[in-house]
Formats: C-alpha cells, structure tokens, sequence
C-alpha cells in the first residue's frame, strides 16, 4: 500500500487554520522526545518553558512585553508578505527605530516635557521607515531583490548602533561601557499593569492589529495587495500599481519594525545598548506565517513565540538548558508549519489503483 | 479485417466498416484495452479501446477536455492509467515512463513543445535521447534525417531564435531519430499555415508509406478528412466511434464529437459608424520577453460596430500586440498616440486608466491573469469593475460586488456553485464564460479578445461567439486575435494578420480565403497601404 | 611592499574561498529552478558540526568531511519542505537560516573556546619556489585547491556533459522535462543537497581554516553574500570565481584600510562588505534584460507532478 499526494479540488479552510495547531502540537512533541534524549523528565521540562514563566501576574506581564514588538513587526511584515514583497530587514529596521528614536531621547536628555516622548514616537517610525525605504527604492527603481537588500541592510544597521553606542553615544559616566545614557523619565514609556514591565507599547500593538484587519478585509489597497500576491499577471492585467504595493508593503513594515525598536529602548531596556532585540525581526518573519499573515492570528502567533522565548530563559534557570533552544524551537516550528500547510492544498490518499497497472513485458 | 471492441460508451450504429490496409500483417502495432484514468475532479478517459496498425495514420478526435491528451500521455509514459492494459505488437506492456516508451519505438510530439529556449537545435535534441550526448555525431545525424525527410534544420541554432513551425520540426526530427514505428502528433496543425500543414501531411504519408503507424490528435474535422484512414472519436473521455473519416462525413464525426448538431450563429450585416474606436498608429514596441517578438510600424483602426480579427501563427508578436493595447506594456508618454482609444492618445496609459476610457480585455491565460484561481468569483468581479462605484473611500463596497458578479453569471449563464465559489474551480468553458460577460457588462467602447475560445467546450464557444456579436450590433468596436482561422472568418468583419511583429493590409472574409490569408500568416503580404514598411522580412514559418 | 601585496592576496584568497564554494553550490541549486535561501543557515550547521567533528576526532579530514554531510543534511531538510511538501521556497529557505543559527548555536556551546591546529598548505615542488607566483598559486592549504577542482568540476559538469544539459533543461522547463522523461523532482533533490554540502564546505573552511574557531554566527552574512554573488555571477561559474574573490578582496581590504592611516572607525568599515553586495545588486539587476536571459526561467517556481 502506497500513500499518494494529490491535490485537493479546491483548497481546504480548515486545514488552513488546523495547520498551525499541528505544527505547535509537533513541535512540542518533537521538544518531549528532545527532553528525554537529553535525560530530563518531559514534564519537568514541559513546566519549566510552558508554565513556570507565566505562573504570576509578573509573567504574564512579560509574555507581553515580549509580545509586543513581535506581534507589531509580525502585523507590519504580513502586509507586505501577502503581495509577495519580502522584507526580512525588520532587525534592521528595528535597530534604526531605535537609533532614530533614543536619538531624540538622548538629545533632550533630562530635559521635561510631554513633546519628547511623542517626538521619540515619530522619529522612531521614520527611522524605521528611513530603512525600509532603500531596499523599496532600489526594488522600483532598479529591480533589485528585496530579501537580499533588506537583509544586508540588517548587518549596516547593527553596525551603526554598535558604532554609536561605542563611540559617540556612549555615557559619559558609564566606566567605557558599550551603552548610552538611561534614558529620562518623560523618555520612558508609561506603565499599563502596576507590578509589571507592561508598558505602553500593548495598546500600540493591539491597535495596529485592528488596523490592519480592516486594511487587509475592507481596503480595496489590502485587496489590490492581495491579488498582486496570488496572481501578479492579474494584478498587471487589472492595472494595480506594482511599485505603490512594494512601497507600502516595505514601508508598513519599516514602520512596525521602527516604533517597536523605539518601544524596546523606551521601555523595557530604557537606553541604547549595541543590542537591541534577542532576533525579534527574524521571530516577527515566523509569527506573521504561523499567524497565517492575518492580524488576529499574528496576535495569538505572536503571543505563543513570546512564551518560546520565556521559556529558552526559564529553561536556562530551572534545567541549565542554553538559551539557544529558543532559536532552534523557533526554526522548527517553522519546518512543521510549511510542512503541514502541504495539507491545505493536497490530500494523502491511499494509492490502490495505480499500482495495478496491467501487464508483464518490459 | 478489424476486430474491433466498443466500450461501454453511448451504442453506435454498427456498421461494418471496411478499411483498407497499408501492411497485410493483422497483429496491431498498439492496442489498448479499456484505458480508465480519473484525476480528483474528472474521469479523463472510461474504458477506453484502440487499434492501430503498420502503416495507418489514425485520427483521435474529440473536442477539447474529451481526454485526447491524457490517453496520448498514457501510450508515452507520461502518465499511468488507474486501470487497462496496452498490447504492443500483440505483447502486453508497462510503460512506465517516456524512456520505455521510446526503448519499443514510440515517438510523440507534443502540442506545447517540450523543448529549452536557452539551449540549442542539438541539445534540446539530445535530451529527448538515451546515452550520453555527442555533439558532433549528433548534428550530423540531425542533418541527414532532417533533409531526407524535407524538415531543414540547423543543429547550432538556439531554439529561441526559432520560428514555431521550426520548433515543431526540431521535436519531428527527435522523434524521426529514433526511427520510431508508432508517431503520436498531438494537434500538430494549430502552428502552422495552411501552407505549411500540407507540407506536413506530406512527410507524415512518406512516414506512413515507410511502416510506421501515426496516431494523429486534432479537432479540425476537414484535416482528419484529408490525411486519416481511420478515426477513433472521444466524448468526456469515452470513445463514441471508430469510423472511415472519408466516408463519415464533416456532419456526422461531429455529431459523434458532440453529442448534437454543430449550432449556428445569427451575424447579420455590420453596422458600422465610421467612428474610430480604437486607432494603432505606427506602434513600434521592443518585447520585454528576451525571447519575445518586436511589433514593428502597425497602424489599424477598429470602427464602432465591427469585429475585427487578428490571426497568426502564435509567437509573432500577438503578445505584445496585446499588451501594447491593453496597457500591460505601457510606452513612454512621447509616444503616447500610438494608441488611441476613442481618439485619445492611450498608449503611456497602464491598464486601469485605459478602461476608464472604455476599453476591456479577456486575455488569453485565464487561471493568473484573466482571475485570480483561489479567489472567489465575487473577488473577481472586482478586479476590472472597481471604477464602477464598488470602491467608497478607499474601502471596498461587498454587496455592489456580489450584484455585478451576480449579474455575470445570471447574463452569460455561467455553471458555478454560486458567486462564492473559486475560480479556479469552474471549467475552462464556464470560467471564459464569466470573464467575457465581467467584461462585456462594464458597456465597453472597445472590446479586445485574445482566443475567445481556446479550451472551451463547444457550447461555451458558440455562446462566447454570439456575444461578441451581439456587442458589435450595439456599435461597440470588437477586436479577437485568435490562431483559429475558422473562427475569424465565421464572426469577424474584416481580418488582418500578424507575422513577425508587423501587420498586413485588412481584408474582408467574403474578399479573401483561407488560401490568402495562410500565405499572409507566412509574413508574404504586401505592404500595407496606409504604412509603407520598408524592408519586408524573410519568412518567419516555412 | 611586494611582501604586503602577496599578503593581501593571499588573504583575499582565503576571505573568498567560502564564499567560492557556498556560491558554486547554490549555483547548481538554481540552476535547477530551485531557490534556497537558506545558505547562511547551512554554512553554520556546516561549519559547527565540522569544527566539533575535528575537535573531537583530532583530524581536520573528517571535519570537512562531516561539514558536507552536516550541510547536505539540512538541505535535504529544505527539499523535503519544498519539493516534497510544496511549501513555498522563499518561507522554507528563511526557516532553514532561521534554524541552523539557533541550532548551530546550540551545538557550538562546548565548542567556542577550543582551537585547532592549522592546516599545512601544500607545497608543490618546485612550482612553490618560484617567486611571487609560487606563493599566491603553488603553496596554499589544500582546500583551496579543492575549490580550484571544484570550479573546474562543476563547469565541466555544466556545459560538456549530459547531466549538466539535463540540470539546465530541468531548471528552465520542468514541464518539459517530464514530457521528456526526465525526473524533474530527483534531479533537484540532487541539486539541492549538492548546493547543502558546498554549503557546508564552506561553512567548515571558515571554521577549520580561515579562523580557525568556532563562534557564533561566525558566517556573519556569507551565506546571503553567496546568493547575491549568484545574482551577480549571472549564473556561470567563471564569474563567480570573480565575485567571490572581489568580495574576499573587501574583506580584507576593510583589515588594511586603519594601517594605511585613514581614520574610519572599525564598526563602519564592517559594513563595507554589506554595502558592496547592495552595489553590485543594484548594478546588475538594472539590467533586467541579462537577468531574464540568464536566470534558470523556472526560479523559485513551485512545482508539482499532478498539475
């Protein structure tokens, strides 16, 4: 008996929204097995990532503070995936959001006024959006690949920080550590739960998703996206204008990627460091497809892989596990996500008939 | 004498049939024996029986989704049946793959050609061959073949730099190499000239004279009529008769091809304005395709109230041609007269504005251009539509959708689950059938089709031909391009023809003939009389 | 100054040796029609599992020997995704980068204060004492002779041989590839653990030679260099050679600039390598023309037997 791959007459729904419940529930048992490769009991290890950090108000309070740039980065990347126009440039983006951002905090550096966050806000985003901006101006302007030009742009924009936060941004009073200054109280986002480091930031990223729903199911923009990402001789065909799409799908997310840069050292870190973001650019690329690029399933997408990255921490505390587990976790969840999505657009069936094709000869 | 088996198909008159034999062996060369293959959506072939011996060229006939092709895909390897056996020279066989195939002597040449632009004459050859690849060797022998059965040929050239009918060749001589005894043309004529497909009938009789048996695929009756013995003919993938196509008659094979009389179209005289609807004026345009055909000077006009047709063998430019004019290629605003649409210069114009001027278009690639596969007909509707009220600050208007793409499906009697359902879902019959009526219900000024009817079930095209009409008695202008010589002389006002990327004189179906227009499709026309060209070109099909 | 010139050579050489052998290796992946984005994820997988295979072992063969197998294992991981389960390449090449950092790191924890000893490089008698010329060509370590063999092996392969027809046949025209009974979905698979295991070749020249150390992300972008080298090389291996050690050459030149007295600080001259593969991007895709010409006509199109 054989299993055959054929594709199913039209594409199934709910395998659409099953698939990624099945690459959650494969990754964890592929995590169980791991365990118990490495002689840890499964249900130790299971409490310690899935439980143990968000055992208290103070974890759920970080599962969303993590979730935070996540599900904003993932919401703004999504727009630009569902027209096909890659930006994996979101760590570069975030890493000038905050530049731009704790650029404008540094500058008025104890100085009191209810300008300099909303200032820090916008900078953030046009520092974001700065970045995006070269790869969406070299893709209309002279075709070249985004994914490679916002990729490289993410080794440049690390660099820049690191360059300033050595150098020209380094505290004065820091003992020549690699940091700027702490930022000042009216530079620092207001917390939103007392007795957490949840700040501001969750009513960003719940906006955003909402505004992105409506774009994505009311705008006739979402809808021009979309076709350009399902069919681009379509998009030709109707006239949509290829190069608007590239630059909002770039832009949106330079945005995103911007504001939570500018989030991430306005709130839970506080000043610029040479590293701003434990790979939250790259995580956002897993989230928005995990979250199937629609703004309510990056919430909950978003949501999971903050809890990923708590429990890589509290792994390390309670089991000595290294933290790098969180990336292969990551990478993993990916594999099964794609994997399962085979089963959106094709069904297994058991191979009976084919195999009794007639005949000796040959 | 044949023994011959019905399926279980619709019974047929069983007259004893008589047909003359080139050979006196009586063991078939290939027999099939109730062939079933049946893809998720479609039974494509349901007991399916055939029989060919030495020396016959024997016709398949059936409209298009009859399951011609895949049966043909069956004999070579291509793909595998769920179910029957194939007897070769009177053993059974398993041909598993083209390799085998070609291992017993089967040869096919496909009706979208397998061949590699990129690569040359001989190595495209080559790939089609077992062994390792010797260039030199292989040339020659292509050059031997090639000339002895009048199919010249230059190993050296790339295959991009090849007219159609010259590609057709090089996938001819691959086959002639193996010196095959059982050839498989799948509708061979559809890229070629009148001309041209007498030449090709010749050598496939020399082939046929020499032993090897010819199995010949083609819904264009008169063809079968001229060049087979004998003709097996499909219905939705059952055989519906194994007849004489000689003694049979046009009429009859029809019947047995579709179930029901040819139909008939109302035309009546055009009623033409005189007023320019859509003006080409010395369009020169370079292909964005590196292997794509130049347009070169063209200037016609398409008054209101007439349809006018556009043939040529594909891959002369009508891509371009057609991009040029729907706005997919747009030109640099300097040249922005070269197309006019109701007088205005449109040619710097992408798609969406030039519908504002009332232009609409049904390409030829339906799935991924015409719609959008997994999107809704109702999303569809609202890919061209949009200007029509359905968009409201920038939000999207859902019930206005759903009543236009109501309307489509309602006007052009289209078979669908409902607006809801994927476009990729429908037949290609019913799929055209939506595109043309989202089209023609936007009242256009000027219409442009491209194979109106490519692929479509024989209801579908006659309902899809009566609409254009019908649109022409409403003083739209109409302009089809189309590889189907009948259809433009069946419906078109006046016919003009494309070769190498420039465009003959126009001429009225009653003032030429098939005869004319073929040697036209060949590039041999004479220079038009509103732009002289200055060089005339060498031919561009043999 | 001669002797500061044939440094800088010789170092260039080594800088773009990995990128040589990533580049040649996702050269004969596309030019299957496949894309696979996940070279920097590979070379790292490559280059942990080689370096612990040589730490453990002692030999820096087996090393080598391991980095290809350790690259073509993920790869087929990447074939799996797409050529079996129909994923989507650009999703499935980002999951394959995204894994083999994560999971390189996690391999690589024991690894990252162990050192190697050097390789010997390979004198060729006489040849190697020739002045200049001996040095730069005739005594290098011998994985830069394997890259030399391995230039001229694949552009062999491409263009003399059946199976090199084939390869290019299947990238531009799958469809007609299977019409002629050629087995599209094998042949890539092929193709893409070949680019796997060059991949991880590369990976282990940075980590067993060129360093030689384990850190993390020690790639620091080559692999995404090697895709763009691949853009730029217009798909022939002749010019890839000349890509990879044209970006070796900003490499190392970017080492040089200080000790030439110019004062840029460190961090930004780090970005030159970056900032050239945009340059080159830029330059080479205006031409849209050579690219379409060139570029396998099936890349990075799905593609499925059934349909």
């Amino acid at each position: 008996m054989w299993l055959k791959i054929e594709a199913r007459p039209a594409p199934s729904v709910r395998m659409k929204y099953l698939s990624p419940l099945i690459a959650v529930a494969l990754t964890l048992m592929t995590g169980v097995i791991f365990s118990a490769f490495m002689s840890l009991n499964p249900l130790n290890t299971f409490h310690a990532f899935f439980i143990s950090p968000i055992d208290d108000w103070y974890g759920l309070g970080e599962l969303g503070v993590n979730a935070i740039p996540l599900v904003l980065i993932g919401t703004g990347l999504a727009i630009g995936f569902r027209s096909n126009v890659w930006n994996i440039g979101a760590e570069g983006q975030l890493a000038m959001g905050a530049i731009f951002g704790g650029g404008v905090a540094l500058y008025f550096y104890e100085q009191e006024g209810a300008y300099v966050l909303p200032l820090m806000f916008v900078m953030g985003a046009l520092g974001g959006m700065f970045w995006a901006s070269i790869p969406a101006f070299l893709r209309t302007r002279f075709n070249t690949n985004e994914i490679l030009v916002s990729l490289m742009l993410n080794y440049v924009a690390i660099l820049i920080l690191s360059y300033l936060v050595h150098d020209l941004w380094r505290d004065p009073d820091g003992f020549n550590f690699p940091e700027s200054r702490l930022f000042s109280e009216s530079s620092t986002l207001p917390i939103v739960l007392e007795g957490t480091r949840l700040h501001f930031g969750v009513v960003i990223a719940l906006g955003a998703v909402a505004l992105a729903w409506v774009f994505v199911r009311k705008s006739f923009l979402g809808y021009q996206m979309q076709v350009a990402g399902m069919a681009n001789a379509a998009a030709l065909y109707a006239g949509f204008k290829r190069k608007r799409m590239v630059w909002v799908g770039l832009l949106s997310g330079g945005l995103a990627a911007g504001v939570a840069g500018l989030m991430e050292v306005a709130g839970p870190i506080g000043q610029l460091l040479p590293s701003v973001s434990p790979g939250y650019g790259y995580a956002a690329i897993i989230v928005a497809f995990v979250g199937r690029l629609h703004p309510f399933g990056i919430l909950l997408a978003g949501l999971l892989m903050s809890l990923l990255y708590l429990g890589g921490e509290s792994a390390q505390m309670d089991l000595g596990l290294p933290s790098a587990v969180t990336g292969v976790f990551q990478g993993m969840l990916l594999f099964y996500l794609l994997a399962a999505d085979l089963f959106i657009n094709f069904r297994m069936r058991r191979d009976t008939a084919g195999s009794r094709v007639a005949g000796a000869g040959l | 004498m044949f023994r011959r088996r019905f399926s279980a198909g619709p019974r047929l008159p069983t007259q004893a049939i008589k047909l003359t034999q080139s050979d006196s062996s009586t063991i078939p060369r290939l027999e099939l024996r109730d062939i079933r293959k049946v893809y998720p959506a479609v039974v494509a072939n349901d007991g399916v029986n055939l029989t060919a011996y030495p020396g016959d060229i024997h016709a398949i006939v059936g409209e298009n989704g009859a399951g011609k092709s895949t049966l043909m895909k069956i004999v070579y390897g291509v793909t595998k049946p769920d179910a029957g056996e194939i007897r070769w020279e009177g053993e059974r066989v398993r041909i598993n793959r083209p390799a085998d195939a070609r291992k017993i002597g089967i040869g096919m040449v496909f009706q979208h050609f397998s061949l590699f632009e990129t690569l040359t004459v001989a190595q495209n050859i080559a790939l089609g061959m077992e062994g390792p690849y010797r260039p030199d060797e292989l040339s020659e022998r292509i050059e031997s073949v090639s000339e002895h059965y009048g199919l010249p040929l230059d190993p050296r050239r790339l295959v991009h730099s090849l007219s159609v009918g010259e590609r057709q060749r090089v996938e001819i001589v691959r086959c002639l190499l193996q010196e095959p005894k059982l050839l498989i043309m799948d509708e061979p004529t559809s890229v070629l000239t009148p001309q041209a497909v007498t030449k090709l009938f010749d050598t496939l009789r020399r082939l046929a004279g020499e032993g090897c048996s010819i199995l010949y695929i083609s819904h264009k009756l008169e063809e079968i009529q001229e060049l087979c013995g004998v003709a097996t003919v499909m219905r939705r993938g059952k055989v519906t008769g194994v007849v004489d196509p000689k003694k049979e008659g046009a009429a009859g094979l029809a019947r047995m091809m579709i179930g029901r009389e040819l139909p008939a179209y109302e035309h009546g005289e055009p009623v033409s304005v005189r007023e320019e609807r859509l003006v080409l004026d010395r369009l020169s345009m370079t292909s964005d395709d590196p292997f794509g055909t130049d347009l070169k000077d063209i200037s016609f006009t398409v008054y209101g109230g007439e349809i006018v047709g556009i043939a040529g063998i594909s891959g002369n430019g009508q891509q371009e041609l057609l991009k040029a004019i729907s706005g997919e290629a747009p030109l640099p605003a300097s040249r922005a007269s070269a197309v006019r649409i109701d007088g205005k210069p449109a040619a710097h114009f992408d798609a969406d504005t030039r519908r504002d001027l009332g232009l609409t278009f049904v390409p030829e690639e339906r799935l991924g251009r015409g719609v959008v596969p997994p999107m809704s007909l109702d999303e569809n509707a609202l890919l061209t539509t949009y200007r029509k009220g359905m968009v409201r600050y920038g939000l999207i208007d859902r019930l206005r959708v759903r009543e236009f793409a109501e309307q489509c499906v309602q006007d052009f009697d289209v078979r669908c689950a409902g607006t809801h359902a994927a476009a990729k879902s429908l037949s290609g019959g019913n799929l055209q059938k939506f595109i043309v009526g989202r089209e023609m219900n936007q009242k256009p000024e000027v219409l442009v089709v491209s194979q109106p009817t490519w692929g479509v079930d024989v209801g579908a095209a006659s309902a899809i031909r009566q609409a254009l009409i019908d649109l022409r008695n409403e003083r739209a202008a109409v302009l089809v391009v189309s590889e189907e010589l009948d259809e433009l002389f069946e419906i078109c006002d006046r016919i003009v023809v494309i070769a190498q990327g420039r465009i003959s004189p126009a001429r009225k179906p009653s003032e030429t003939d098939m005869e004319e227009i073929g040697l036209w499709m060949s590039g041999m026309f004479p220079e038009s009389e509103t732009v002289k060209v200055s060089t005339s070109g060498t031919s561009h099909v043999a | 100054m001669t002797e500061t010139i044939v440094g800088i050579l010789l170092a260039t050489l080594g800088a773009g040796t990995p990128l040589v052998f990533a580049t040649l290796g996702e050269l004969i992946t596309e030019k299957s029609g496949v894309l696979n984005l996940g070279v920097e994820g590979m070379m790292l997988i490559g280059a942990v599992c080689g370096f612990a295979a040589a730490a453990e072992s002692g030999s820096l063969w087996f090393g080598v020997v391991i980095s290809m197998f350790a690259g073509g294992g993920m790869a087929l991981l990447f074939g799996i995704l797409t050529l079996t389960f129909q994923a989507n390449q650009v999703a499935a090449g980002l999951a394959l980068t995204i894994f083999g950092i994560g999971t390189s790191a996690y391999i690589g924890l024991d690894y990252t204060s162990v050192t190697l000893p050097n390789i010997d490089p390979i004198q060729l008698p006489f040849l190697s004492d020739i002045p200049v010329i001996g040095r730069l060509l005739f005594s290098l370590d011998p994985l830069i002779y394997l890259s030399f063999a391995m230039f001229g092996a694949i552009s062999w392969f491409l263009y003399r041989t059946k199976g090199g027809l084939v390869l290019r046949a299947v990238g531009e025209s799958p469809e007609s590839a299977v019409s002629l009974g050629h087995h599209v979905i094998a042949i890539r698979y092929l193709a893409v653990w070949f680019g796997g295991a060059m991949a991880g070749l590369g990976g282990a020249y940075l980590a067993l030679v060129y360093t030689p150390l384990w850190v993390e992300e020690m790639t620091a972008g080559r692999g995404w260099i090697a895709l763009a080298l691949v853009v730029f090389s217009t798909w022939r291996p002749s010019r890839v050679m000349v890509g990879a050690y044209l970006f070796g050459g900003v490499t190392i030149v970017q080492f040089h600039i200080q000790g030439f007295g110019v004062d840029i600080p460190s961090q930004l001259l780090s970005t030159l390598p970056y900032l050239a593969t945009i340059l080159v991007l830029v330059l080479i895709s205006r031409d849209i023309h050579t690219i379409r010409l060139n570029a396998p006509a099936s890349l990075g199109k799905p593609y499925h037997p059934d349909l």
